[in-house]
Parts: structure tokens; C-alpha cells; sequence
């Protein structure tokens, strides 16, 4: 790493002990860098510095009581954590919290995992000198969003949701509003979060600290499915929730734990396990091939991936006029669920209602996906539930399985057989490798050597590659994140910007960053290491281009005859709404 | 709480408003006083027009507006008064006067306006007038010195005019 010239060496003085500090961007960093935990509520690496909570106070002589996340490190400062005065905010600012807090713990989503809980605990709260908020003080819980709760009684507002709707979407869903002891954070107009333009991609739920944002639970419902003798269940797995869910059980961070999960899966009673990834390289047979044609008649370019819902969501909010640049193709989530229930109850001579299919996704926004009306059929959904990793974490624990010494199972076929290309999708810029791969040997008819795209890979927000087809150029773009493809968007508009293909997931670093995720706020590192075990899974698969896979090719021979044939559209295509209407910006 | 209205409004209005102030982030407050003072509330869909003009969330607008007690998401009356009740009018019988205009009013618990939309009453913490103390300020209009019985002859010949 260049040092930038930084020969000097900067140190200053934290409890007594002389510690290095480099180019940190506040006080907080350098002092847990040295080892001292020092407890916050508000603070996330990944967002802006808010100073809201004051957990994080730390004694500076000269300076008196400092916030060290909003503190510059300066050489030759002689920090305290650990006083008498900082032990004594630390502790009236959890009381004041707590007695404005429904305390209702032991049936709370977050309970074991509370931010507040563990502080209270860690710091020996044993009393809440302020009383207790009375239940008719309470505001009313909202559960009117497909994929999210908000509970206002529970929420610190330490605006950690404020800051990641509006630092990493650019929207801005949910922002405080009243004032002293009537501020809450809110919808506009107070509305419900069902009522405005949220996207469900549950950023928001990654970062809250307590159970004020919560992810709208399936697992009893599942549960009920899976006990019922009438019922054939069937799940899939998506990609990145093999590299995180292991985080839940003390794997590492990346560690691919799949066979594990199917393992369990399997001894929580489903009776036949799945992998979207599957459906991820059929997904790429369809949108390579039309992506192809597209090309070839330059129409409709640059195509948009369609995989995350989230991103769909925006775009038919937002920019109604760019929907036709999305791909039909339905997400990996929604080709499976439209195949499982189509060929399955065929194969098996079974109705649509006996044959429940759940998901088992790092997204919340699947959730609101499987609900749309065009995946439902005889008013049957495609995807009956979706558990996300933290749901399933939560049903692994309640079956009271021991996660890692469980026997390592691999996934049912015909649809558990998948390639590397299916694997990428995700992280941010694998749906693009994957689909170069393929489309590369489509449009030259030469076989790909050297499947790495390595240029696409990497957490950036913005990736631009030009692809050399034997020739033929293609420009790919790679954003993630809302408020970074909203300015793509307006430079494709403007003229500003020209690229063929255009590949946008919602979360930091892709689906590996998901909503549904583990919580990794604190530590940002993780996301790196799970897209690093997606890549490492790609690395080691037999095939590694989505049209080598053997399935998919008996697929196409058995069942949709091929890519974008009529039978292909009918199961694996979908359209979009335009929703600018019930949009705010409709005004 | 906001009411959504059913009148159309003239939203060029906030347009121009914007406008005037360069769509700028910090003109915000003053950007929602004029609009204020135009619909002499903010209403819901003048709020989020401003957001979409100046690129800002219906959130934050709402939330700034909700901050600042001279803000008011609901319609007022025609006339807005403001009584004092700082010290020196409330040891001056500023509430036996508040109360007067309740009752001529008929305002229920917790109602500011009039069902006729006529009158809207708030209570302010000092106008700096403590010398003619109880003062109620009616659109802008200074009553010094005020009385139940003076304040009731005030709003009669209010509703008189209106009438």
C-alpha cells in the first residue's frame, strides 16, 4: 500500500499506552484499533460519522469529554476510555434509552443480538433510575411493508436508517421528524413504510442496532409448512448465503458452508433442497441470448439486469422510461420458483397448492418479489416464502441443531447441479462475468480459455469494462448500490455515459451485502471475505460457463426446447409497471 | 398530522418559490416560510414538491418542517392569532383570556381552528411586547392589554366583518 510520502510517524497516547495511528478517520478507530473496545450505538464504518448516541465518549486532556467518532486523531493526544466520568455517561445514556425503550426483551426479533441489550448488560445496568414508559405512550407497530417492520417504541434514534437509505440508496425513505421527545424516524407525512417508495432492500434492518427495523418474519409460516403431511416442500438456496450464514455458527466470514446448510435444511424437514444457482445459470442462458439479439439489432440497449428486485423496484418508481432497457428475464429466485412448480407438479402429478417453495435468500426485497402478481399462477405463487439467511440462522437454532457438526450433504438434482457462473451472482459484477462468459462463446463461437473477468470483481461502486469479443466491443457497466446507479442512470440519459450492458444490485458489494444478511455493519471487512468465497467457490467448480452445465442443456432438451423459445418466455420471462404514479415524485 | 387536501393546489407557485432561491439545500426554511406564507400552511403535496425541486427526500423536507413549531401542516383560519402566554402576560391573565376565546369559539380540547375555517388560535412564549402585557396578536395586528370581555368584543366585530 503507497504510504503517500507519510514517512513521519504519528502516534498518540490511549490509557497510558503509546499507539500508531496513520491516516484513521476518527479517535474511535485508532483506540479499537489498539485493542480497547469502546461501546457505540450509532456509529457504522461504512456510513457518515453522526455523533448521535455519545457511547463512544472518551476523556481527552485539555480537551475535556470528546465524541471519539466524531474526533480527528491528532499526534500527542493523551486519550482516556476508561474513567470514572465516561463509565458514568456511558451508563446514563443506556438508562435514558432504556427507559424510553419497550423493554418487552425476551420476545423482541433482536433479543440475543441487541446492541442496547448487550451494552446494558456489559456495563452493569441493574437499574433504569427513570421508570418505565408507559404502554399507552406507545406508537403503533408498522408491518404494512412486505419485507420490513418498524417498531418506533424500540428505535435509539441513532439514525444509523436515516443515514443508509440516504448514503447508500440516495433515497431517503425514512428521516426524523418532530422534535424532543416526539422525534421519531419516519416515513414522510408519517406515512406507513408500506405507503412510499421503499425498495425492500433492508439496508435499513442491516444497520439498526436494536429491533426497531426488523425483517419481516416467515419462519412460522414456513414452520406450518413443513408439518403438514399434505404438503411436499421444496427450497432453493441462493448464492451468497452459503459464504455468510456459517458467520451465525462461528465460521469465518467467506467460509463456504453449503453442504452444512443443505444438511440442515434437510433435518429441518424439507423435503427436497435446491440450489438457485441452478437457476442462475439458466438465467444466463436467457439473458445472454437476449442480450445477443438485442445487440444484433441494437434495441433497447444497454440491457439492464433484472436480478435484483430491489433495483426493479426503483426503476419502476423512478424512471418508468428506462423500463424497457430492463431484462424480461425474472431473477434466479423467480425462474426457479416458476420451474419447481411447472415441471415438478408435472413430474410428480401433484397440484400447485400441495408443492410449497421457499427461498432461502440474503435479500429482503425477495420477499416483496415473490408477492408481484405475475408470479402467480391460478392464484398460486411461484415462491410461497421467503426466508432470508437471518430467518433460517433463527430456524437452524429453534430446531436446536448443531450447526457445525453436522454431516455435509449436497443439493437434490436435477436442480443442484450449477457452474461458477452461477455461483458469482452474488457479488457485485459476477450476473456480467457470468453473462460475458457465455455470451462471448455465443457471439465468436470460439471457446473462452480464461473465464476470469477480474476488471468486474471488486467492492467499487462503479466498475466500466470494454469487452474485446474477437472484435466485437462490448461495454459493460457494474454499479451497486441505489444512489450510485441513479447517476449512471442520469448519465445514460444525458448522453453522458454509453455502455451495452448495465448490471445494478442494490446492496453494498452485491447480495453478499444483502438486507437478509448477518448483520456485518461493524465489521465491513466481512462482505469483502464472502464475495472473496464466492469467487473461491467459482474457482474450484467442474464448469465454470452457465451453458456447460449438463442440467440446464437436459433442461432446454427436456422442457423449453431453448434459450427465449415461446415455452422459455412463458416461464422464465416477466414484464414491469410502470409505478411512477403512486410515486412521490408524481407530484 | 397532516391532512392531505382535496382542492387543487397551484404548485407552480412553489416552483417559482424554488426557483427563486436557487434550489438551494440551506435556503430550505425560508424556501418553506414563503411557501407557508402563500397557502398560510404547508400542505402535504407542497412539501414534496419542494423535495422533488430542490432533489431532496419527502422525508427531510417533512422532517424539517415538523421540527420548527412556526410550521404548520395543517390549514389555519383566515385568522391567525397568537396569544402570549409568557411571564409577564401569563401573571397578567393571559389564560383567563386564552380560555375566553376558546369558549366564543367554541374550540374543543386540543382544536386550533375554527370548523369554518375562520380562526385559528396558538399560544407563543414571549412577543416581546411585555409592557402592554396580556398582548394577542391577530394577522399581525397588536390588541394590547387584553381582557376576556375585550377579546370577545375584538372577535365579534371580526365575525361581524365576515359575516
Amino acid at each position: 500500500m503507497a504510504n503517500n510520502m507519510e514517512t513521519q510517524k504519528k502516534t498518540l497516547f490511549v490509557d497510558g499506552c503509546e499507539v500508531e495511528f496513520t491516516n484513521e478517520k476518527n479517535l474511535l478507530q485508532v483506540i479499537r484499533k489498539a485493542g480497547i473496545e469502546v461501546p457505540t450505538f450509532c456509529y457504522r464504518p461504512d456510513l457518515s460519522q453522526y455523533g448521535a448516541c455519545r457511547m463512544c465518549v472518551v476523556e481527552v486532556e485539555g480537551r475535556g469529554i470528546q465524541s471519539s467518532c466524531t474526533m480527528p486523531p491528532e499526534p500527542g493526544l493523551k486519550v482516556h476510555v476508561n474513567t470514572e466520568r465516561t463509565r458514568r455517561i456511558r451508563k446514563m445514556v443506556v438508562e435514558l434509552l432504556l427507559a424510553n425503550h419497550d423493554r418487552e426483551c425476551t420476545t423482541c426479533e433482536r433479543s440475543g443480538d441487541c446492541e442496547l441489550q448487550f451494552w446494558a448488560n456489559k456495563l452493569g445496568i441493574k437499574h433504569v433510575r427513570f421508570g418505565k414508559k408507559r404502554e399507552s405512550q406507545y406508537l403503533p407497530v408498522d408491518d404494512t411493508n412486505p419485507s420490513i417492520v418498524r417498531n418506533p417504541n424500540k428505535c435509539i434514534l441513532c439514525g444509523a436508517c436515516v443515514r443508509a437509505c440516504n448514503e447508500i440508496q440516495g433515497l431517503g425513505i425514512i428521516d426524523f421528524a418532530n422534535r424532543g421527545s416526539k422525534t421519531v424516524v419516519a416515513p414522510a407525512y408519517n406515512k406507513h413504510l408500506g405507503d412510499v417508495d421503499c425498495i425492500f432492500c433492508g439496508q435499513c434492518v442491516a444497520v439498526c442496532p436494536v429491533g426497531a427495523l426488523t425483517i419481516k418474519s416467515d419462519v412460522q409460516n414456513v414452520w406450518d409448512e413443513i408439518v403438514n403431511p399434505k404438503k411436499q416442500v421444496v427450497c432453493q438456496i441462493a448464492p451468497a448465503v452459503r459464504v455468510a450464514l456459517g458467520e451465525a455458527f462461528g465460521l469465518e466470514a467467506g467460509e463456504n458452508s453449503i453442504g452444512l446448510i443443505i444438511a440442515a435444511l434437510k433435518k429441518i424437514g424439507f423435503d427436497k433442497v435446491f440450489d438457485t444457482n441452478f437457476a442462475a445459470d439458466l438465467t444466463i442462458m436467457e439473458e445472454a441470448t437476449e442480450f445477443v439479439t438485442r445487440f444484433k439489432e441494437g434495441k433497447n440497449l444497454p440491457i439492464f439486469t433484472s436480478c435484483c428486485p430491489a433495483w426493479v423496484r426503483f426503476l419502476e418508481n423512478h424512471h418508468p422510461d428506462m423500463l424497457n432497457h430492463l431484462s424480461t428475464c425474472r431473477s434466479p429466485q423467480q425462474m426457479f420458483g416458476s420451474l419447481v412448480k411447472d415441471v415438478i407438479t408435472k413430474e410428480e402429478g401433484i397440484s400447485r397448492d400441495e408443492l410449497v417453495s421457499v427461498s432461502i435468500m440474503p435479500c429482503t426485497a425477495k420477499k416483496a418479489e415473490c408477492k408481484r402478481e405475475e408470479f402467480y399462477v391460478d392464484k398460486n405463487p411461484d415462491v410461497d416464502y421467503v426466508l432470508t439467511t437471518h430467518e433460517l440462522i433463527s430456524m437452524i437454532k429453534e430446531a436446536g441443531i448443531d450447526f457445525n457438526k453436522l454431516e455435509p450433504q449436497s443439493a437434490d438434482s436435477p436442480y443442484g447441479l450449477f457452474t461458477g457462473a452461477g455461483t458469482i451472482f452474488g457479488a457485485s459484477g459476477g450476473v456480467a462475468e457470468a453473462a460475458a462468459r457465455t455470451a462471448y462463446e455465443v457471439v465468436t463461437g470460439k471457446k473462452l480459455e480464461d473465464v476470469d473477468i477480474k476488471a468486474m470483481r471488486g467492492a467499487n461502486t462503479f466498475k466500466s469494462i470494454e469487452l474485446d469479443l474477437e472484435g466485437t466491443k462490448v461495454k459493460v457497466v457494474v454499479v451497486n448500490t441505489i444512489k450510485e446507479a441513479e447517476e449512471v442512470l442520469q448519465k445514460i440519459k444525458s448522453g453522458e455515459l454509453e455502455c451495452h450492458i448495465l448490471e445494478v444490485m442494490a446492496c453494498p458489494g452485491g447480495c453478499i451485502g444483502g438486507g437478509g444478511q448477518p448483520i456485518s455493519c461493524s465489521a465491513p471487512e466481512k462482505k469483502l471475505k464472502r464475495a472473496a468465497g464466492l469467487y473461491d467457490d467459482d474457482a474450484h467448480q467442474k464448469y465454470r460457463k452457465s451453458h456447460d452445465n449438463p442440467a440446464i442443456q437436459e433442461l432446454y432438451k427436456k422442457w423449453l426446447e431453448k434459450p427465449n423459445s415461446h415455452k422459455a418466455h412463458e416461464l422464465l420471462h416477466t414484464h414491469y409497471k410502470n409505478r411512477f404514479e403512486t410515486s412521490y415524485k408524481n407530484v | 398530522m397532516s391532512t392531505q387536501t382535496n382542492e387543487s393546489l397551484d404548485l407552480s407557485k412553489v416552483d417559482s418559490i424554488v426557483k427563486d432561491y436557487g434550489y438551494k439545500r440551506q435556503n430550505l426554511i425560508a424556501i418553506l416560510q414563503k411557501v407557508q406564507e402563500n397557502f398560510r400552511y404547508l400542505p402535504e403535496d407542497a412539501l414534496t414538491r419542494i423535495a422533488v425541486q430542490m432533489k431532496l427526500s419527502p422525508a427531510t423536507v417533512y422532517g424539517v418542517a415538523t421540527f420548527y413549531s412556526q410550521f404548520s401542516l395543517d390549514p389555519k383560519g383566515k385568522y391567525e392569532m397568537k396569544i402570549c402566554d409568557g411571564t409577564a402576560c401569563h401573571v397578567r391573565g393571559s389564560i383567563p383570556v386564552l380560555n375566553a376565546i376558546k369558549s366564543h369559539l367554541k374550540l374543543e380540547d386540543g382544536q386550533k381552528t375554527t370548523a369554518d375555517k375562520m380562526f385559528t388560535i396558538e399560544t407563543v412564549s414571549c412577543l416581546g411586547a411585555c409592557g402592554l402585557a396580556p398582548v394577542v396578536v391577530i394577522n399581525d395586528k397588536v390588541y394590547p392589554q387584553m381582557t376576556p370581555d375585550a377579546i370577545g368584543v375584538v372577535l365579534d366585530t371580526l365575525m361581524k366583518e365576515e359575516a
